[in-house]
């Protein structure tokens, strides 16, 4: 594709979403030739939900309309535009294609990615933006890890896929001893802060030892990197364009059950969501619950069935979305209302992340609670696949979890 | 009988990777063992002679291979129906296309030989020793599988066989160090690591190289190059295809890998040159996948349904063999049909023993963790005060 023609697309493409945000505009503009309907390439409407959670669908958490959705006001910036019906990894090939366009160093690169990727989050972006910037590496994690760190170096934003979490221990020293370290090593001289890795993780149901991993909790423990999970579609697009864009290297794990069963209306627009920051999805006063990713669907359906022994139960639900830097102030704002806290997460329990939740909540917290913390986790084995569904922590492990501290 | 002898050969030879004046038979159909001359082309060789193209085999062994591939295929295609059924959940890679390699493989081998490959392993673990119960059993996740239901299709393992391995290239440095324990321990044998055209570009790749070549280890790579890594083709993600040659200081051998008894040769030469002291070799298997990467792969959007039929019509290893045997009057149809109907028969009853064993304990959840007795006495259950004791 040649450059001017690169060029008039991307500009095509920008100014369409920009005119869409702001100025509420109805007619297209007719002699742009991209495609206005949509920033994404891929298909418009989602196809169907599927995999082992059928609750998501029926969620509470989900923005099933328009109003719901920029009811949000973390999405004060496009409040007035429109929404548009995505799954997640609409949502997530939306955010790419915002990036390429508005920024002219990005490059999306990884396996398969060129034809849209096994997931189809990479959908239409080599068309759309070329093959030089977004093309296939070799099967080498560690290689396209420090292909990544490289460029990044050089001030050019690197979106780099993995292709499952579970692949990417090959990278994980370029991850933890080069990407983490460049800023400080060099004195500030050097940084990747345009490092972004994707990657899909967590329990899909029939995965396995290879393709169900979480693995936050490894690079949770490395200063210089942030690690974040998305829950939805919204969450999805708004916090991995802030990952892209945040001027730190950035691992962004998507729980890959939720690629095709979380749908919502996603603002079509540009709009980042705050890393560092938790949310807090329901209000409460009993106990404090945190969760990650698709686990909170499954503590969404944990607290109902508490309140269902427990009338009366109130519950405050916090999604935790950035694993590195936590966001502790939420968090113990939280705990010291409540007095009771329970974390769940897919990870195993022996040093996975709400360990060092617990740890930081009791320093802080230890004369406000009333209950011990209760860590709802996998057990620890390597992920079994015929066992998966005892392993993982389903929704009436979290909801005894939950007794355990209303009961103590 | 010459004349029509001749006659028969050259339609054989229209199709097949043999032409009329390189087949020789003894004069007494009576003899055990036939001498075949395979294809110049079988074989290009890199900073080593190549094997020499005249195999001389028992008819007992060529019958014994084309039973193996028929088998082999029957059980592809059962994992096929079972997959597509939902009995089998998960992952699912078939090597269906690829039985010469296995077979070929095997029959150069003893059971002191290991072999180590990745992920398309089903078909390796029937020739190491594996029972199809046993592995249709371990597809679906049931107590008589090879590995108690717990590995699934990627993780299939026999006494001399490791397996079946899902993270790519991760086997080969694995294979570099099961070689280096057999020379430690004085066999006089050879380790075949097996890795496709994707992985040979993981870096731990070259690093088994290295160690294989410093320690003149009896390890032999083979490059199973079916030309596409999942949906990407060969050459779009190898900056050098000649797969046997990226061995550098390695000597290489590519083969046909489409022709079982091409496979023969190069791997009883190979285990020859390990064996004898010369250190590691590479080769580069030729060969081809009808079905996609895995179940949930069509195996159309990244290739032409023409080149799948072309290469089904043309190269298949099961056809190739049936043309030969044959051809030297080895066994006549009638009993080729008979191995056939057989083979489905054992497959199909072996489904049905499959299907028919039950989900492991739950109690197989915890074992097999550590090893038992050892290290850990207790893993903790889901509550601070429950735990599982050993």
């Amino acid at each position: 594709m040649s450059t001017t023609l690169l060029r008039s697309a991307r500009l095509a493409s920008s100014l369409s979403s920009i005119s869409r945000t702001f100025l509420h505009q109805g007619a297209p503009v007719k002699h742009l030739h991209t495609s206005l309907k949509t920033h994404y390439a891929a298909s418009n409407s989602p196809p169907p939900a599927e995999g082992f959670l059928p609750g998501v669908a029926n969620s509470q958490l989900i923005k099933h309309t328009h109003h719901d959705a920029l009811r949000n006001p973390e999405l004060a910036g496009v409040a007035n535009g429109e929404t548009k019906k995505m799954n997640t990894f609409q949502a997530i090939n939306d955010a790419m294609s915002i990036a390429l366009a508005t920024d002219d160093t990005a490059c999306v690169f990884g396996e398969d990615v060129g034809f849209g990727g096994v997931f189809r989050c990479t959908m239409g972006l080599a068309d759309m933006f070329g093959r030089d910037r977004v093309f296939n590496t070799p099967l080498t994690e560690q290689g396209i890890a420090g292909f990544g760190i490289g460029m990044a170096a050089m001030g050019s934003t690197a979106i780099a896929e993995i292709q499952f979490a579970d692949y990417i221990f090959p990278a994980f020293d370029q991850i933890v001893n080069e990407a983490a370290k460049y800023r400080y090593r060099s004195g500030g001289e050097f940084n990747v802060g345009g490092l972004c890795i994707r990657t899909p993780c967590g329990a899909v149901g029939h995965g396995g030892h290879y393709h169900s991993q979480s693995p936050e909790a490894y690079f949770a423990h490395t200063p210089g990197i942030k690690v974040v999970v998305p829950r939805s579609p919204i969450q999805a697009k708004g916090l991995l364009l802030a990952s892209i864009r945040d001027r730190n290297p950035t691992i962004f794990m998507e729980p890959k059950i939720l690629y095709r069963a979380a749908v919502e209306m996603v603002p079509v627009g540009d709009y980042e969501l705050p890393l560092g920051k938790a949310e807090i999805l329901t209000q409460g006063k009993d106990l404090t619950i945190i969760g990650w990713g698709a686990q909170l669907y499954v503590l969404e359906n944990a607290i109902q069935l508490a309140q269902k022994r427990m009338p009366g139960l109130s519950v405050e639900l916090i999604d935790l979305r950035s694993i590195l830097p936590w966001d502790v102030e939420t968090v113990c704002n939280s705990v010291n209302k409540t007095g009771r806290l329970l974390i769940a997460h897919e990870a195993p329990r022996t040093q996975g992340f709400a360990a060092e939740i617990a740890s930081t909540v009791m320093e802080r917290c230890f004369l406000r609670l009333e209950a011990p913390i209760q860590r709802v986790c996998s057990y620890d084995t390597p992920f079994p696949l015929v066992f998966e569904k005892f392993h993982v922590p389903d929704m009436i492990r979290c909801a005894e979890g939950i007794e355990r501290a209303m009961k103590f | 009988m010459l004349s029509t002898q001749k006659i028969s050969l050259a339609k054989v030879a229209a199709k097949a990777f043999i032409t009329p004046l390189t087949i020789r038979t003894f004069a007494s159909s009576a003899a055990r063992n036939v001498s075949i001359n395979l294809h110049e082309k079988s074989f290009e060789s890199y900073n080593c002679e190549a094997p020499a193209l005249d195999v001389e085999i028992s008819k007992e062994e060529l019958v014994r291979m084309y039973k193996s591939m028929v088998t082999m295929r029957r059980m592809e295609m059962a994992s096929d129906g079972l997959y597509k059924a939902k009995l089998i959940r998960g992952f699912c890679h078939l090597c269906t296309g690829q039985e010469a390699v296995a077979v070929g493989m095997e029959t150069a081998l003893t059971a002191e030989d290991k072999i180590i490959t990745a992920y398309r392993c089903h078909g390796f673990t029937y020739m190491r020793g594996g029972s199809i119960t046993s592995i249709l059993a371990e597809l679906l996740g049931r107590k008589a599988g090879i590995s108690g239901g717990k590995g699934g299709s990627m993780h299939m393992f026999t006494p001399n066989f490791f397996g079946g391995n899902g993270i790519v290239g991760a086997q080969v440095p694995l294979g570099a160090g099961i070689a280096f324990a057999q020379k430690y321990q004085g066999h006089k044998a050879a380790t075949f690591s097996l890795y496709g055209d994707g992985a040979s570009n993981q870096g731990q790749v070259f690093e088994a190289y290295n160690m294989a070549k410093l320690w003149e280890l009896p390890a032999v790579f083979v490059c199973e190059n079916n030309r596409y890594g999942m949906g990407t083709a060969a050459n779009r993600s190898s900056a050098n295809t000649s797969y046997f040659k990226r061995g550098d200081y390695i000597p290489g051998l590519k083969v046909n890998g489409m022709d079982v008894l091409a496979v023969h040769q190069a791997v009883a030469y190979a285990k020859e040159w390990t064996v004898s002291g010369k250190g590691p070799l590479l080769l580069e298997m030729e060969t081809y996948r009808y079905g996609g990467h895995s179940m949930s792969d069509p195996g159309t959007t990244y290739r032409t349904r023409e080149e799948i039929q072309h290469m089904r019509s043309n190269n298949d290893p099961i056809t190739g063999l049936k043309q030969r045997l044959l051809e030297f009057n080895i066994i006549t149809e009638d009993e080729m049909k008979a191995i056939d109907k057989a083979a489905r028969v054992e497959v199909d009853q072996a489904v049905e023993e499959a299907k028919a064993s039950g989900e492991p304990d739950i109690s197989e959840f915890w074992t097999q963790i550590y090893q038992k007795g050892t290290g850990v006495p207790y893993v903790r259950g889901r509550e601070p005060e429950e735990f599982h004791r050993y």
